[in-house]
């Protein structure tokens, strides 16, 4: 219960608990933002780490999700939190039995391709008809509550509730992973063939996985919204997709924490380069700064930054072999 | 041993299989039945139609025309998941284990197919007792207790043999359908692999597909011929020696 990989969540989880005793406005805001960004790569993980599935369309869940939140609030009061978030997750993880359903029949880059093309539907839709302000966007009037104790307005309450949102996803999917079902999905990610032979219909798996990967990725895009009161076409872009897929790589595939790990760092990342404080006039070239520093990472750290402890030892101890066949034995 | 009532002795029979790629006639009208208690190997040269065979037998690509029956029910329309769940297990020519797996995790997660409950999500999967159990016992009857924790990518080449052979049992099956279980192996893993088939006869009708002339005129109790996807012969191994067909088309080659 108490082994290395869960006290780094458990660590994590009380840093995060207690940051907000320590941090001005921007720290909070930009801390929920990550948590959220976290969720939704941990969503991402499911399908890509997990299973073996490189969906390259994830943004369009997450836009979803938070046009959910926008276009079913009511203009004029405070939503309650108790529907407005299950039909939000919902909303996405429909179109994502939609998707999933017609796109698992495809393979590999057919289906990176194919995910991709389903985003970008969603994408257009959002863009070029009036149906969430075009690209303008939309914003959220009234934020949801649940009764009093809980109102999103405040953005204590909201990085509590987004904190929650992480711990119960985090928690969620642990267990899932070592669960029949987590273990057949890696079953499938490292053997599909072998599955089927054995007696796995491996259709329904994939899809069962990516349905609640759609719903987790919607959740996160709910929280979004929440936290922004505004959405725009820009959260179903592709480069959104790409970005929550780097992260993951950054972080270590194959690993819930490398998500979480990834989420920081990317977004951290991001602040330091777009730092002027730093950078200087620089900054504004922010994203050739961030794209060298994760094709390094990807070169010099081939598991992610989770697999970098692993990394040393094995070279102080100089097993490297070793420790490269030992990777994951369960 | 199990009980052989109420089940027939030919556990699977292939009647007429044909399968075309594009002009090319891979298998011609292929029939062959397996029975309980007995090794059936299939010989032939390379691209004599062996492996599609298998993979039509498995469920694994359709047969262009034919009729596969397991159990004496018609399964030519079954995917090859169903099919094995039906109690149809079948190994790989090349290693097809879960590298990254440990041992025992290979063997449970095949024994996971017969109870796969995907909604009991709460459940830990290292505590599901009946593939546990079955992987216990599979991996104990192919000689691999000792390496449970091993993963199965730093086995030996003859070791990750017998996981194929584990993993299959794993699924309890009845019958088997061995794509060369000897291929690569030493003389001391393939005589161990010769006992560990001996003893798997009792209970299951096996298919061996083997280019091993030795070891299959040793442990076969029925040999069928194949010659460019045509059968030119199917009997015991000592009429299958003595036959001239056979020498010409295969046995005199050496």
């Amino acid at each position: 219960m108490f082994n290395s990989k869960n006290l780094f969540a458990i660590a994590s989880f009380v840093a995060l608990a207690l940051y907000p005793l320590v941090s001005g406005s921007y720290g909070i805001d930009l801390v929920t933002k990550i948590m959220i960004f976290a969720v939704f790569a941990l969503s991402l993980e499911l399908l890509v780490g997990t299973t073996g599935l490189v969906c390259f369309g994830h943004a369009a869940f997450f836009g979803i999700g938070a046009y959910a939140a926008v276009l079913l609030a009511s203009p004029t009061d405070a939503s309650s939190l108790a529907w407005l978030l299950p039909a939000s997750v919902l909303a996405a993880s429909g179109y994502a039995l939609l998707v999933g359903a017609l796109s698992l029949r495809t393979k590999g880059v057919y289906f990176i391709m194919v995910t991709l093309a389903f985003a970008q539907m969603a994408y257009y839709v959002v863009h070029d008809t009036p149906l969430g302000g075009g690209t303008d966007g939309i914003y959220l009037m009234v934020k949801p509550t649940l009764g009093t104790w809980l109102e999103l307005d405040n953005a204590h309450v909201l990085y509590a509730f987004t904190l929650a949102t992480l711990v119960a996803v985090f928690g969620f999917l642990a267990l899932l992973l070592r669960s029949r079902f987590g273990r057949a999905l890696s079953g499938i990610r490292v053997n599909e063939q072998r599955m089927r032979a054995t007696g796995f219909s491996t259709y329904p798996y994939k899809l069962a996985a990516f349905v609640i990967s759609g719903g987790i990725a919607g959740l996160a895009g709910f929280l979004f919204a929440v936290k922004d009161g505004y959405v725009n076409p820009e959260m179903m872009s592709w480069h959104l997709s790409g970005a929550v897929l780097i992260m993951i790589i950054l972080g270590g595939l194959g690993d819930l924490r490398g998500a979480l790990i990834g989420a920081f760092a990317f977004a951290l990342l991001q602040e330091f380069f777009k730092s002027e404080a730093i950078f200087g006039a620089f900054a504004k070239h922010w994203n050739m700064g961030l794209g060298l520093t994760i094709i390094a990472s990807v070169v010099f750290l081939p598991r992610g930054l989770v697999g970098l402890p692993g990394q040393i030892k094995a070279r102080l101890t100089g097993r490297r072999g070793e420790e490269g066949a030992r990777h994951e034995v369960v | 041993m199990k009980s052989s009532e109420n089940v027939p002795d030919v556990l699977l029979r292939g009647q007429e299989i044909s399968r075309r790629w594009g002009g090319l006639l891979a298998l011609d009208k292929v029939s062959l039945s397996l029975e309980r208690g007995a090794v059936h190997a299939v010989i032939g040269t390379n691209g004599a139609g062996k492996s599609t065979l298998i993979n039509i037998l498995s469920g694994e690509i359709e047969p262009s025309s034919g009729r596969v029956e397991l159990m004496g029910q018609d399964v030519t329309g079954w995917t090859q998941p169903r099919r094995a769940r039906a109690g149809l297990g079948r190994s790989y020519q090349r290693n097809t284990i879960y590298p990254s797996f440990s041992v025992l995790e290979n063997c449970r997660l095949a024994a996971q197919a017969a109870s796969q409950k995907p909604w009991l999500f709460w459940q830990d999967a290292r505590r599901c007792e009946a593939s546990l159990a079955a992987a216990h016992a599979a991996a104990e009857r192919s000689g691999l207790s000792p390496l449970l924790d091993r993963a199965a990518g730093l086995l030996s080449h003859g070791q990750k043999r017998q996981l194929e052979i584990a993993m299959c049992l794993a699924t309890a099956p009845d019958v088997l359908l061995l794509d060369e279980p000897l291929a690569g192996m030493g003389a001391e893993e393939t005589e161990r692999m010769l006992a560990l088939l001996a003893e798997l006869k009792k209970g299951h009708a096996i298919l061996l597909v083997e280019h091993d002339m030795d070891a299959i005129f040793r442990i076969a109790d029925c040999i069928t011929v194949m010659v460019n996807g045509c059968v030119i012969a199917t009997d015991t191994p000592a009429a299958i020696r003595s036959n001239p067909l056979v020498q010409a088309a295969y046995l005199g080659e050496h």
